[in-house]
């Protein structure tokens, strides 16, 4: 079994309609793991059917019960996120400043404060449409633990995929290059780098390469829009090239991209049949990548 | 044009690649071409606004957060510094204590709560802030290292260098991190006005959603522009009314301005359409916060 992880630094490069066209193409040979789990977009193409859902709970919360408490606003002091805040002589929790460190519950006098687990979001396992298996989730509004929540998502997906004997993993990453990029990118066998052929599209490659490159892993490449912007294109090219990083194939920009969003389908399974036919390429090339 | 104490305002989004970037270096350079005015990128991880920003190279510095480092010859081996870490970021590991510092989350526990003073708080490195000028135009950049996994101390660090450095200006310009989580959350903290930023897409819709839903949990004003309109997709527009959300300005989908971003280039010195938009965009923030409208 191997994971083949689609990334892109920066958002609206096509990453999640290039994956989910993936998901199609591979068919039951794969299992789909949407990681990009702080604005997780793939189940409006695949439309999974939530078979499965379990509570996700992550770090904790800190809770001041006001019978108890004597006002002495120790917590206050040791507090490093602010999260304590003085109203009509009352000390309460800002729940979205909380990170949950417990210190205050430490070494309150009065013992009136608790630190209870966080409900930080939920978690799916779904059939989709191609007869296989997608893992997804849904991070909590303004929950600081997508990291761990985008690992459950990728062992849970890793799991099915070895019972069921399927060749693949696919996940769908997070843009950006911090903690769930990390956690998505941790253990994989292949990364995907989807970008664009703008200035802020190379740099933000770049520096997800950079990460990419900390752990060793082999990567692959897709210019989406390649056309829009040839001298760019070009540029990418070269940086491709002297990093050693596979150039998998070019796309040109086109609205079938957001057309196929509209109709809830993958560009896969749409009836544009160049880019359906450069997308197949592209699966086999990462396939033929992985395997050798 | 505009007579506010200080405005503040933060450009967000759910989804990514929507033109958050697009829109806040346009409405800076707009903006400074009346009044002085400081833009922020504070989408640390990847930060793209310096790109379109053509100023010389201005003052740099390293950006740190405090982690615990272990002094061998103080430490009891008590085994409370493991005990109190909620982030399992310090192990006491037979004779040793050692500390993992991407998972201290600088909560200060272990090392104020040790009772030998064996775990002093140091600095880490966790990126660098740029800072430079052109014209009217300051820009503050933070830069998060690449391997480093917080943005959240960086985020918080920008901001009050900026505070501290132009929070006299009339207008300051955030440029957040898109989605929803904490480091979204660091960045619109304490502005006076949010601008989400979306297309006319079911993606662009649903992390619309997630987006609001956390302004309005942050009990932030809010208002949304649509970027690449054209469509017959009404979806956007039809939610912002059944939501009562102000729609401050529709963006045509026009490949010029494509390309003109591409290329790194201001697009409302080219495309009256855009800078007509900037107009009716900062009209509304000023009306929504202040009423300080000339």
């Amino acid at each position: 079994m191997k994971e083949i992880v689609v990334i892109s630094g920066k958002g609206g490069t096509g990453k999640t309609s290039v994956t989910a066209s993936f998901a199609v193409l591979g068919q039951k040979e794969i299992v789909v793991a949407d990681c990009d789990v702080d604005a997780p977009d793939m189940h409006l193409l695949l439309q999974p059917d939530c078979g499965y859902t379990e509570d996700f709970y992550s770090g904790e919360l800190a809770g001041i019960d006001q019978s108890t408490c004597i006002r002495c606003g120790e917590c206050k002091n040791v507090c490093r996120f602010d999260a304590i805040e003085v109203l009509n002589g009352r000390y309460l929790i800002d729940k979205l400043s909380c990170e949950g460190c417990g210190y205050c519950a430490r070494i309150c006098p009065a013992h009136a404060i608790t630190n209870k687990e966080r409900l930080a979001g939920e978690w799916f396992i779904s059939g989709i449409r191609t007869g296989s298996t997608m893992v997804h989730a849904r991070l909590g509004i303004g929950s600081g633990n997508s990291g761990k929540l985008v690992a459950k998502v990728k062992n849970e997906a890793r799991e099915i995929a070895l019972e069921e004997h399927k060749q693949y993993v696919l996940v769908d990453g997070s843009p950006g290059v911090g903690c769930p990029v990390v956690s998505s990118v941790s253990g994989a066998g292949f990364v995907v780098l989807v970008t664009e052929p703008s200035v802020s599209g190379l740099h933000d490659l770049k520096r997800v390469y950079e990460l990419v490159k900390k752990f060793n892993i082999k990567a692959g490449c897709i210019v989406n829009k390649a056309d829009i912007n040839p001298e760019i294109t070009a540029e990418i090219v070269q940086y491709l090239d002297n990093e050693g990083i596979e150039h998998i194939i070019d796309l040109p920009y086109d609205e079938e991209f957001i057309n196929s969003i509209r109709k809830a389908q993958t560009i896969a399974e749409s009836d544009n049949v160049l880019l359906k036919a450069l997308l197949t390429e592209a699966w086999e090339r990462i396939k033929h990548l992985v395997n050798n | 044009m505009i007579k506010q104490k200080s405005m503040k305002i933060a450009i967000a989004s759910g989804k990514g690649g929507t033109g958050k970037t697009t829109l806040s270096v346009n409405l800076a350079s707009y903006i400074a071409d009346y009044e002085e005015v400081v833009l922020v990128d504070l989408d640390v991880e990847e930060p793209n606004s310096g790109l379109f920003i053509k100023a010389e190279p201005g003052h740099s510095e390293n950006i740190y957060k405090r982690i615990p480092e272990w002094n061998a010859s103080k430490c009891t081996h008590c085994g409370i510094c493991q005990k109190v870490c909620n982030f399992h970021a310090v192990l006491r590991l037979g004779p040793s204590v050692l500390v993992f510092p991407e998972l201290c989350h600088s909560c200060f526990a272990c090392s104020e709560l040790c009772p030998a003073d064996a775990l002093p708080m140091v600095q880490r490195k966790t990126g660098i802030l740029n800072n430079n000028s052109i014209g009217d135009l300051h820009f503050v950049e933070g830069r998060l290292d690449v391997g480093e996994e917080q943005a959240v101390p960086l985020i918080s660090s920008t901001k009050k260098y900026t505070e501290k450095k132009y929070g006299h200006l009339p207008v300051t310009v955030f440029d957040s991190p898109p989605g929803t989580s904490c480091s979204v959350m660091e960045a619109v903290k304490g502005v006076d006005f949010v601008i989400l930023v979306t297309e006319p897409t079911p993606f662009g819709l649903h992390d619309l959603k997630l987006a609001a839903e956390t302004m309005r949990e942050l009990k932030l004003p809010f208002g949304v522009v649509i970027n690449r309109d054209g469509s017959e997709n009404h979806d956007v527009v039809s939610y912002c009314e059944s939501e009562k959300i102000p729609v401050l300005a529709k963006i045509a989908n026009n490949r010029r301005i494509a390309e003109l971003y591409s290329s790194g280039n201001l697009v409302y010195r080219k495309v009256p359409e855009f800078r007509a938009a900037l107009v009716g965009i900062l009209d509304h923030c000023l009306k929504t916060v202040d009423g300080g409208v000339e």
